[in-house]
């Protein structure tokens, strides 16, 4: 067990360093320094610039530099407004992260439901219906379904308000945004949970006259939410990514909305920082899902 | 001298221990017929097919997805207009045919019509710079599928030759590609194709004229950031079909009669494979069309004025409130299209998956 952590560890910090690498020399080979204006700055103020963010020393030193930075929380400066990354982040990643986590947790919660239910009535009509919604839902991009939300019950029935500074509605935003894993997660639910009720166990269990409620809930759900657990690690990157054109649709400050329009600005400080953030987040997430899931299921060898 | 009955056999010694030939019947004329094959022989191809051509639902994709291909090869030749053209009438400029609703004319076509002239209608109206919307729907389909269609090309053939060699050879060099392949599989792909593209739009720079200037900077760098990182999943997949083939007797009966291994890779492996290789590129397809989708989104998609779907949904936002149908359109068309993707895979994999028969 010990040795999987260890292995698990080694295996993250070498994605987060490669990350960090990849981000900064791929920013760097990006022709055009940051002082490129319309207006030419004499000689004497770009090499004060350039002495001031370290951009005259090699690319190495710049690079341990940046890392040093990070390290200690310092992403350094935007390009477009000149605000310290730090406090963007600071103010934009709390909106992001409420409204991801509620679609994080409203996906794997609904989509266990629905896929056990589609599974316990399996060929009538409840199961029909969640499985085609289910199918419908996992070939609809999550953006195309943001700007739908927003034409059909903000603009046309006008039953939500369009999100303002003033008015925060969660609502839309994170039907947006768990539509996809929730689809995903219900036929998931649904496999692990018809696999789960075929078991030895399960018949056991009802020969010898347990009730049917305590067979479901005890027997075959704990064993088939296994998979389902698997697949969060994946739904947190694909929320963190859908994030992003999500609250560009409907306008919302997050750190998805900030990242989409640095790349539009190609602001690219912010690019750097944002990407670096967002990726170690992943494979935090990553690291935490995969080693609760050998935690929950003792079965599994470790390697 | 040996004795034989009516049945031909030879009579039995008392002596021998051998079996007495004579309680032996000839076969009569039914009992051979039993031996007769009645069906005909089929191949696992032919066998796959026609389990899928049983699934109503992959039939029916197929039917969706030949629909969309013919109607994107055949329209450019009907549609008189250009996806870049912006509408003309009598070799003057028409200003008034800005976003048009499907079906209708501007004033400078009514007033031709009127004098006699025809006019082909505007499908699905015209766009905010007064382009045909059908065509340039049309070509933003064209766009999207060849990128889906090219890019899971080009993750199953590095993803083949990766995954057969990391399989076969076996041992430290496995090992090593696999760890490779770990870490690549672990960076979060979307945030470094995001990176890619940006990096690359600005520096890739193409000689005008050339082929792959009239590609675009931005669908060539789609195609190196999936070439680069989304064959991963392709690879660990063949890899472990080969790692169990490899252990047949075919195999063994191969290497002992000496062929290369080149040789038994390409002819004894890889087809053995088949079905998942086909299985996987089916449902890779949609997800690289969504990929292209969602950075056309985020304004990293095929350059314009060239179209693709994203690109068109994410350019209908601006006129959202007027003009929904620009959003519906392609939105439709995305849907459609990866839906029945999605499916036709679905029905591949129980048809052409030798697990799953029952």
């Amino acid at each position: 067990m010990l040795k999987y952590i260890i292995k698990r560890i080694i295996l993250a910090i070498v994605t987060v360093l490669l990350i960090c690498i990849i981000t900064f020399f791929l920013m760097n080979a990006v022709p055009g320094g940051p002082f490129n204006r319309e207006k030419a700055l004499s000689e004497a103020t770009i090499q004060a610039l350039n002495e001031r963010y370290n951009l005259d020393k090699p690319i190495l030193v710049q690079f341990g530099l940046y890392m040093k930075g990070i390290v200690q929380g310092d992403f350094g400066v935007s390009l477009k407004n000149g605000r310290e990354i730090k406090d963007i982040i600071g103010e934009s990643f709390p909106i992001s992260c409420k409204i991801g986590l509620l679609a994080v947790s409203i996906a794997l919660v609904l989509g266990t439901i629905f896929g056990s239910i589609a599974a316990l009535m399996r060929n009538k009509l409840p199961d029909r219906i969640i499985i085609f919604l289910s199918t419908l839902f996992t070939a609809v991009p999550s953006f195309i379904l943001a700007t739908l939300l927003l034409l059909v019950f903000s603009i046309k029935l006008g039953w939500v308000q369009v999100w303002s500074a003033n008015s925060t509605n969660y609502v839309l935003p994170v039907i947006a945004l768990c539509a996809y894993p929730m689809a995903y997660t219900t036929r998931l639910a649904k496999t692990s949970m018809l696999d789960a009720l075929s078991q030895d166990y399960i018949r056991t269990a009802k020969a010898k006259g347990v009730a049917k409620w305590k067979v479901i809930f005890k027997h075959a759900l704990r064993n088939s939410l296994l998979p389902v657990i698997t697949y969060a690690g994946p739904e947190i990157a694909y929320i963190i990514t859908g994030s992003m054109v999500v609250e560009t649709v409907f306008t919302i400050g997050g750190i998805g909305s900030k990242f989409v329009s640095a790349i539009n600005n190609r602001d690219y400080t912010m690019i750097m920082a944002t990407t670096i953030f967002l990726a170690v987040l992943m494979v935090v997430a990553n690291l935490i899902c995969d080693l609760l899931y050998k935690v929950v299921d003792p079965r599994i060898k470790y390697e | 001298m040996i004795q034989y009955d009516q049945n031909g056999m030879p009579k039995k010694s008392p002596f021998s221990l051998q079996l007495n030939l004579q309680k032996f019947g000839k076969a009569t004329e039914e009992e051979k017929r039993q031996q007769d094959v009645m069906s005909e022989s089929t191949t696992f191809f032919k066998d796959g097919m026609r389990r899928l051509f049983k699934n109503k639902l992959a039939v029916a994709s197929i039917v969706v997805l030949v629909l969309i291909v013919g109607i994107i090869l055949v329209a450019p030749a009907i549609v008189p207009y250009g996806y870049a053209e912006i509408l003309s009438v009598e070799g003057k400029r028409d200003k008034s045919a800005k976003n048009l609703a499907p079906f209708t004319y501007s004033k400078n076509e009514q007033a031709f019509i009127d004098k006699g002239g025809t006019r082909f209608p505007h499908i699905f109206g015209t766009d905010e710079q007064c382009r045909d919307y059908f065509i340039r729907v049309v070509y933003g389909t064209r766009v999207s599928l060849v990128v889906g269609f090219f890019a899971s090309i080009i993750v199953l053939i590095i993803g083949m030759i990766y995954g057969s060699i990391a399989g076969y050879t076996g041992g430290r060099t496995d090992m090593i590609m696999m760890r490779i392949v770990d870490i690549i599989y672990s960076l979060p792909d979307m945030l470094v194709i995001i990176l890619l593209s940006v990096v690359l739009n600005t520096v890739l720079v193409f000689q005008s004229g050339s082929l792959l200037a009239s590609l675009g900077t931005n669908m060539i760098s789609l195609f190196i950031v999936f070439g680069c990182l989304y064959w991963v999943g392709m690879a660990r997949l063949i890899r472990a079909e080969i790692l169990s083939i490899k252990e047949n007797e075919f195999i063994l009966a191969a290497r002992s009669i000496g062929a290369k291994k080149g040789r038994i890779i390409r002819k004894h492996i890889l087809p053995n494979c088949l079905s998942v290789i086909i299985i996987s590129t089916a449902l890779q397809i949609p997800s690289a069309i969504f990929t292209e989708s969602y950075l056309s989104f985020v304004g990293l998609g095929v350059q314009a004025p060239m179209p693709s779907l994203g690109s068109l949904a994410n350019a209908a936002r601006e006129g959202l409130q007027s003009y929904p149908y620009k959003l519906v359109f392609p939105a439709v068309v995305i849907c459609l299209i990866v839906l029945s993707l999605n499916l036709l895979g679905d029905g591949l994999r129980d048809a052409f998956d030798p697990k799953l028969k029952r």
